[in-house]
């Protein structure tokens, strides 16, 4: 049973949020004198142990973190997951001792390192070399380790031609692959890094993303801080989800990232009832059908109608509704509109209450989540209304054939289409192989001219 | 497997700091020796800067205070006793001035990376000691121009720069850690060392200062110093008043401790208000 090497109990931090309060005083004097008392107050309160001694009024505390407690077992990779504002950078600043908990105790053993930033410490004057050493001592090598470790990270970090001139001179991605040269050759026994995966081009991405890889997998503990799924799937094996400072959920890694994402979608179901709109467009619900049920997971192989329920308020002209479809990497798929094919009514649409709905044929997207930003717009000029990924579902493919194989191509859409060749030997005027109908609307040419 | 374990507990990390202390001792030399490099890169002068600050120090306050003021030196060269004053002065105004900026300036590092904060304002101290012993060769120079030997007394010379030292530790401990919190500071400081440059007998020596007042002058930690480098350098003629330099240690003594204290007390804010 591997031992505990981060144990959490009860951690808590608080912030004071304290509002200037602007007092208007009769005289100089007054001002002068107030200010004075107040002065000598705050420099004595200051050297009192507690954070918020402040008498004033106007304070707010803000809990950042709310009586947390976990354990991480040695040679663990514990990813953290939760929206912005949950914590997490809180508390990896508290377990890298940069700030103190306001209750609670943290036991760790073994030798930490911490990865907030790359590049911490780096002095525009200093050479690259000069840099190195400090930024690797920054990080807490010492001077030996270094020296060991110096042609490595030259190496790595692919600016060897450089090494003698002062960072000032260096293009903003050879610093910063610089600086992840010497982050990631750090030999911690225990590894703690906030969101600070992969930097610079596609190539350098990889290496840092391989190098993270090699150092998960040998054996140190890691506590990981992500946005990106993908990196927190790959790289941990259990998950933690914080949200306003609690923790959520806390299991295996694809349980809590399934939990985190529903989570985000919560916002436009029907059931749910949130309206969001201004004093011209209300959208009031967003669905996704399939086969006539409501749905989350999608069949991608099948069409499903995206059905949008909203209210005019005030009669707008020439406007279009639309929706643009993105995927979990942020690359926009397509965007759709009733204005492609519009109806005169759309032209002036007249005030109240409206369904329109659109289906996207099946066998056309790649699996994964899919989200959907509802949008109102007048041609040229404005827009009325917008409301990012309200819709999220997820694509799923039933079959795990050769031709599910397609989802992991690049490309962003991954149609299934019919192809017709002509071997030796055969005649020419083959019938199609069958064309699998990606739409009513057959685009490709079902004959060989 | 290091059974090392830490312990991280709101108000109790006294245990831990001390030995810290020694185990962050590399990154403290990286902290000066940057400083040291980055200094003389960006200066066009470079190194010749330390040379020449003394040395227009001397010659202005000479020609000021010992010509046309014509105050007196009693016995020794006015310019040897404006070059012995500037040499703890410089330390001590260097340390204060880039030790109380010591924290605001690694900002960045501070709200990254754990190290025990006592370190970036002791580093600087480190710096201003490089100036210091360039300023020695140039008073060696001089004391051999103006055929002054030294005494025997100059065995005494370590103990008034460890006390220096000392003072200027407790500045940088004190006003780094109030500039931290009170931005003012930064203002403050650069006026406190303009007036603290005529109040402390750099440029004239502290004999002039009426009998009655001597005590309480005495109470500026620089006073004894300043005296005590004098009368440890310089010949027989120059007399130290000694209850001025019990004062100075007291004082710095003082100074220390609770400098010391009321860093390691603000010292947990530090990474959420700078």
């Amino acid at each position: 049973m591997p031992e505990t090497v981060i144990r959490v109990d009860a951690l808590s931090k608080c912030y004071t949020i304290r509002h200037e309060r602007k007092a208007h005083y009769a005289t100089l004097r007054d001002t002068l004198m107030e200010s004075a008392s107040r002065l000598g107050r705050r420099v004595l309160a200051a050297s009192r142990r507690s954070t918020s001694t402040e008498s004033d009024l106007t304070c707010e505390t803000l809990w950042a973190l709310r009586d947390v407690s976990f354990e991480v077992r040695s040679a663990e990779r514990l990813g953290i997951i939760g929206r912005n504002g949950a914590g997490k950078s809180t508390l990896l600043r508290i377990l890298s001792r940069i700030t103190e908990p306001t209750t609670g105790k943290i036991s760790i053993r073994g030798r930490v390192a911490s990865l907030l930033e790359v590049g911490t410490g780096f002095h525009p004057e200093l050479t690259g070399r000069e840099n190195i050493y400090l930024n690797g001592a920054v990080l807490g090598m010492g001077k030996a380790e270094i020296k060991r470790k110096f042609d490595e990270i030259v190496a790595f970090s692919e600016v060897e031609r450089f090494l003698d001139t002062p960072l000032k001179r260096y293009s903003s991605g050879m610093s910063v692959r610089l600086a992840f040269a010497v982050a990631a050759h750090l030999d911690p026994e225990i590894l703690v890094v906030d969101e600070v995966l992969a930097v610079g081009d596609v190539a350098f991405q990889k290496k840092c993303l391989g190098k993270m890889h090699d150092t998960a997998r040998s054996g140190r503990t890691v506590v990981f801080v992500s946005h990106d799924m993908g990196a927190i799937n790959t790289l941990c094996e259990r998950a933690m989800l914080l949200h306003a400072g609690s923790i959520m959920e806390m299991g295996s890694t694809r349980d809590v990232v399934a939990r985190y994402l529903e989570g985000a979608n919560k916002l436009y179901s029907p059931i749910h009832g949130t309206v969001e709109g201004n004093d011209e467009f209300r959208l009031i619900s967003v669905i996704a059908t399939q086969s006539g049920k409501l749905v989350q997971n999608i069949d991608c192989r099948q069409p499903f109608t995206v059905e949008l329920d909203y209210e005019i308020v005030r009669p707008i002209r020439n406007s279009r509704l639309f929706v643009m479809f993105r995927n979990a990497k942020g690359e926009v798929i397509f965007g759709t509109s009733d204005f492609d094919d519009p109806a005169p009514q759309a032209l002036n649409r007249k005030a109240g209450r409206s369904l329109s709905s659109f289906t996207i044929p099946g066998k056309l997207l790649k699996a994964g989540p899919l989200y959907g930003t509802v949008g109102m717009d007048v041609r040229n000029e404005r827009v009325v209304f917008a409301a990012a990924d309200v819709l999220q579902v997820d694509l799923f493919d039933p079959e795990s054939d050769s031709q599910s194989e397609r989802h992991q191509r690049g490309g962003t859409i991954a149609p299934l289409l019919a192809w017709n060749t002509t071997y030796p030997g055969v005649p020419a005027s083959q019938p199609l192989r069958g064309c699998n109908e990606i739409a009513s609307e057959c685009t490709m040419d079902a004959t060989r001219k | 497997m290091n059974p090392y374990t830490l312990v991280i507990e709101a108000g109790h990390t006294e245990r831990e700091y001390w030995k810290d202390l020694w185990r962050y001792r590399e990154l403290f030399f990286f902290l000066a020796w940057r400083d040291i490099l980055v200094r003389y890169k960006q200066t066009a002068i470079g190194v010749a800067w330390s040379v020449l600050r003394p040395l227009l120090t001397m010659l202005v306050f000479s020609v000021v205070f010992g010509k046309w003021a014509k105050l007196p030196a009693y016995g020794v060269p006015y310019p040897l006793l404006v070059l012995s004053a500037t040499l703890p002065w410089q330390l001590f105004t260097n340390a204060m001035q880039e030790g109380s900026n010591s924290l605001v300036l690694n900002a960045n590092m501070i709200t990254k990376i754990y190290f025990p904060r006592l370190i970036a304002p002791a580093s600087t101290v480190v710096v201003s000691l490089v100036d210091f012993m360039i300023s020695l060769v140039i008073l060696a120079f001089f004391m051999v121009e103006y055929r002054v030997a030294p005494s025997p007394r100059l065995a005494a010379l370590p103990l008034f720069v460890v006390l220096v030292i000392a003072v200027s530790l407790a500045s940088a401990f004190w006003l780094s850690a109030l500039t931290v919190k009170y931005r003012d500071f930064r203002i403050i400081v650069p006026f406190i060392l303009q007036f603290g440059l005529y109040v402390s007998p750099v440029a004239f020596s502290s004999r002039i200062v009426p009998d009655k007042w001597r005590l309480l002058y005495s109470v500026n930690p620089m006073v004894g110093i300043i005296e005590g480098f004098r009368w440890a350098i310089l010949s027989r003629s120059v007399q130290v008043y000694w209850p001025s330099v019990f004062i100075s240690i007291v004082v710095i003594a003082t100074l220390l401790a609770t400098g010391i204290r009321y860093f390691r007390r603000t010292e947990r804010m530090f990474a959420d208000i700078i």
